[in-house]
């Protein structure tokens, strides 16, 4: 779709050591904290925590729009092999943002401008970054962005009031393809909306990711939705990413003792399994504990976790968990504190 | 009256008995005007709703956005006064005592909002705002209300409740507040509890914990509940029976278990199989989705309401006659055509749908 840069893009989305601080009366919140991740390229990955565990600041960290209060920004973040911590922000703004990557932001029906038609909405990130199209230009690619996402082009010239929020939400998809970004960054896109609507909404990203190889971070609470879209999940714990692995296996088997108390937290339809919630709660980014921090709402906790685990590699999967360190022996660590705790 | 009495746990077990709560033909329509003035027509939000509601039982009320699910939830707290039909709680009509008699019901009454935070006065400690209930209702000694409030405190798991007491909803999280709003729904010991959402804003672990709280006050008080969500998949963990509905009304009503097994109205099993459950499988596949949108509540489509989107249509049945209730399971009943013995071959056609 777009053409390649010079280093090679595996990867379309790779951050090293990525920090975001937020300043606030009471102190430093570490929202992001030191986050490596990778997305493979024409890949889903959905990223899973609970409210205020930094999976929306981490989107907001790669797009950089950041607020006011920032204490700490660093770390590095390569869009297809290039650098773009580097940029300064008019160039990122100019190149990268929503040329490269945009965004679906939360409550995107709200996050339409209520006194705009929506076709010139729609059709203002490409008149900004692509000078080569004529209005009458753009508006057409408007129509064709339109028929992909499923709004009937009688709503082109309306304004956003006059649609449902299920059709406000594909406005918004709308606006976020129009560019033919590499990267797509959906933050809860459907958790406002009816199921039917919901797996409406699915059916179409699910179909643009097939037809264009768009790759897409998808950011939400709800993991059964979740699973609609991914191909690989990345679990995020008080600012941390704790485990990261392909989606067949995680929701099969997830490792970390988090993931896994979160999976069977997750209503299903039928079936007879009773649920399960995690006791506690996350704890303050503010302060946040040395060592793991989930270790005091963790039934596996044992010594070693005390100090702050680092990503072990399992069977190609990523996991920030003691429990999976192998000693000279190849035995994974923490044996009697599973053997106490049979999962 | 003004004191307050005790659900008494004789009859907790006989639902053969008077319904606690029973809804007749109920239908809240709104008034549509022209200029302010000269009648337009109505928004017909509840149409022609029936239903008994027993002691101790709890009910899901399940449909989308718009289908009319809160307008039956606010005529059934009394917020709205129905176009025509009746509401009758233990017999008697809830707005035939005036204020008063409103006044007492909704004592009788407890409400759980969807939206924990907006539902309570960010300028009210927790105190105040569980005060306030008992003030109401006349209890004047400043340490009953006081003990009284930390042992709803206790229930509700805000303990110890001196913790809290002093405390602004904007200093609790969001599970913290929706106990909070629990606590204030259960102050005066209702007999009857409306719930609408009351985890839609919550996240995945804190939703089990609010829910099995919920069902343990419903099954220690025995109370009669009515759960309202547009989320199918936490109705199995709360409720012993489900209204669906759709447009204004009740298309299908059946015990839990069997209408998630069994869906026999199209609509249904549309909603069920748009529900997924964590499977990366999800991922390669398309959800089938029915065409369109819900109908305009102000000009219905005559027949079925359900009928412009439904691919089981029957011509010249489904878009002219309104269907009637079948029973094609015991104890199970739904408002479609297919369910006629006239229509077997099309019944046929849905139960092939069924993926399970």
């Amino acid at each position: 779709m777009n053409g390649q840069t010079s280093s090679s893009p595996q990867f379309v989305l790779k951050t090293e050591d990525l920090v975001l601080y937020f300043r606030t009366t009471k102190g430093v919140v570490q929202a992001v904290d030191h986050v490596d991740f990778e997305l493979p390229e024409g890949r889903a990955v959905v990223v899973i925590g609970e409210s205020g565990c930094g999976k929306s600041s981490f989107a907001k960290a790669v797009l950089r729009l950041l607020p006011r209060n920032v204490a700490v920004y660093s770390g590095r973040v390569y869009l297809d092999g290039e650098d773009i911590m580097a940029l300064d922000d008019e160039e990122f703004r100019l190149r990268i943002r929503w040329a490269k990557m945009s965004l679906v932001p939360q409550a995107a029906m709200n996050a339409l401008n209520p006194v705009l038609r929506v076709s010139d909405q729609v059709a203002e990130p490409l008149l900004i970054h692509d000078s080569t199209f004529s209005k009458a230009e753009a508006l057409d690619r408007v129509r064709e962005m339109f028929r992909y996402v499923g709004v009937p082009e009688s709503f082109l010239h309306r304004y956003p009031f006059e649609l449902s929020g299920g059709m406000r939400q594909r406005v918004a998809i709308a606006m976020a393809l129009i560019t033919q970004p590499r990267l797509i960054i959906l933050d809860e896109p459907t958790s406002a909306l009816d199921v039917l609507t919901q797996a409406n909404i699915m059916n179409v990203l699910k179909k643009i990711k097939w037809e264009t190889g768009t790759s897409y971070m998808l950011i939400t609470h709800d993991v059964a939705t979740s699973s609609e879209l991914a191909d690989e999940v990345a679990v995020m714990y008080a600012g941390q990413m704790v485990e990261n692995a392909d989606a067949d296996v995680f929701f099969k088997e997830p490792l970390h003792p988090y993931a896994r108390m979160l999976m069977a937290a997750v209503p299903k339809l039928r079936g007879d399994e009773d649920l399960e919630f995690i006791p506690g709660q996350p704890p303050s980014l503010l302060n946040p504990p040395t060592g793991c921090r989930f270790a005091a709402r963790c039934p596996f906790r044992f010594e070693k976790c005390d100090e702050d685990p680092p990503m072990f590699l399992v069977d190609g999967r990523k996991v920030k968990c003691w429990l999976f360190e192998k000693d000279a022996q190849g035995v994974y660590g923490g044996a009697a504190a599973r053997a106490e705790n049979p999962a | 009256m003004a004191t307050m009495t005790q659900t008494s746990p004789a009859g907790a077990s006989t639902q053969t008995d008077a319904p606690l709560l029973s809804v007749r033909n109920l239908k809240v329509w709104y008034e549509l005007r022209k200029w302010g003035f000269g009648l337009a027509g109505y928004v017909k939000a509840v149409d022609n709703v029936t239903f008994d509601l027993h002691q101790g039982e709890a009910i899901a009320i399940v449909g989308e956005s718009g289908c009319g699910k809160s307008s039956l939830m606010k005529a059934i707290l009394g917020l709205v006064r129905p176009h025509d039909g009746q509401i009758l709680f233990q017999g008697q009509d809830i707005f035939a005592g005036g204020r008063q008699g409103l006044r007492w019901y909704r004592s009788q009454v407890g409400y759980v909002q969807q939206d924990p935070f907006g539902a309570l006065p960010p300028f009210m400690s927790v105190r105040r705002i569980l005060e306030e209930p008992l003030i109401l209702v006349g209890v004047k000694d400043r340490e009953e209300r006081l003990a009284r409030i930390r042992e709803v405190m206790e229930e509700v798991k805000l303990s110890p409740p001196e913790d809290f007491l002093n405390k602004f909803p904007h200093m609790l999280s969001g599970g913290q507040q929706q106990r909070v709003v629990i606590a204030r729904a259960m102050i005066r010991n209702p007999k009857l509890m409306v719930a609408d959402e009351p985890v839609s804003m919550l996240d995945a672990s804190v939703r089990v914990e609010i829910l099995k709280l919920l069902r343990q006050i419903q099954e220690e008080h025995n109370l009669a509940v009515i759960y309202i969500t547009h989320d199918l998949s936490t109705v199995r963990y709360f409720s012993e029976r489900i209204f669906v509905m759709y447009a204004g009304k009740v298309i299908e009503k059946a015990p839990t278990d069997e209408l998630l097994w069994h869906p026999q109205h199209p609509y249904t099993l549309a909603l069920l199989n748009a529900i997924s459950d964590p499977d990366a499988a999800n991922a390669r596949k398309l959800r089938e989705v029915p065409p369109g949108e819900p109908p305009s509540l102000v000009t219905p489509p005559p027949g079925c309401r359900f009928h412009p989107r439904c691919k089981y249509a029957i011509q010249g049945e489904c878009d002219v006659n309104e269907p009637p209730e079948f029973e094609p399971r015991p104890q199970h009943f739904a408002a479609c055509w297919l369910y006629d013995e006239r229509y077997g071959q099309q019944r046929a056609a849905l139960e092939a749908d069924k993926p399970w």
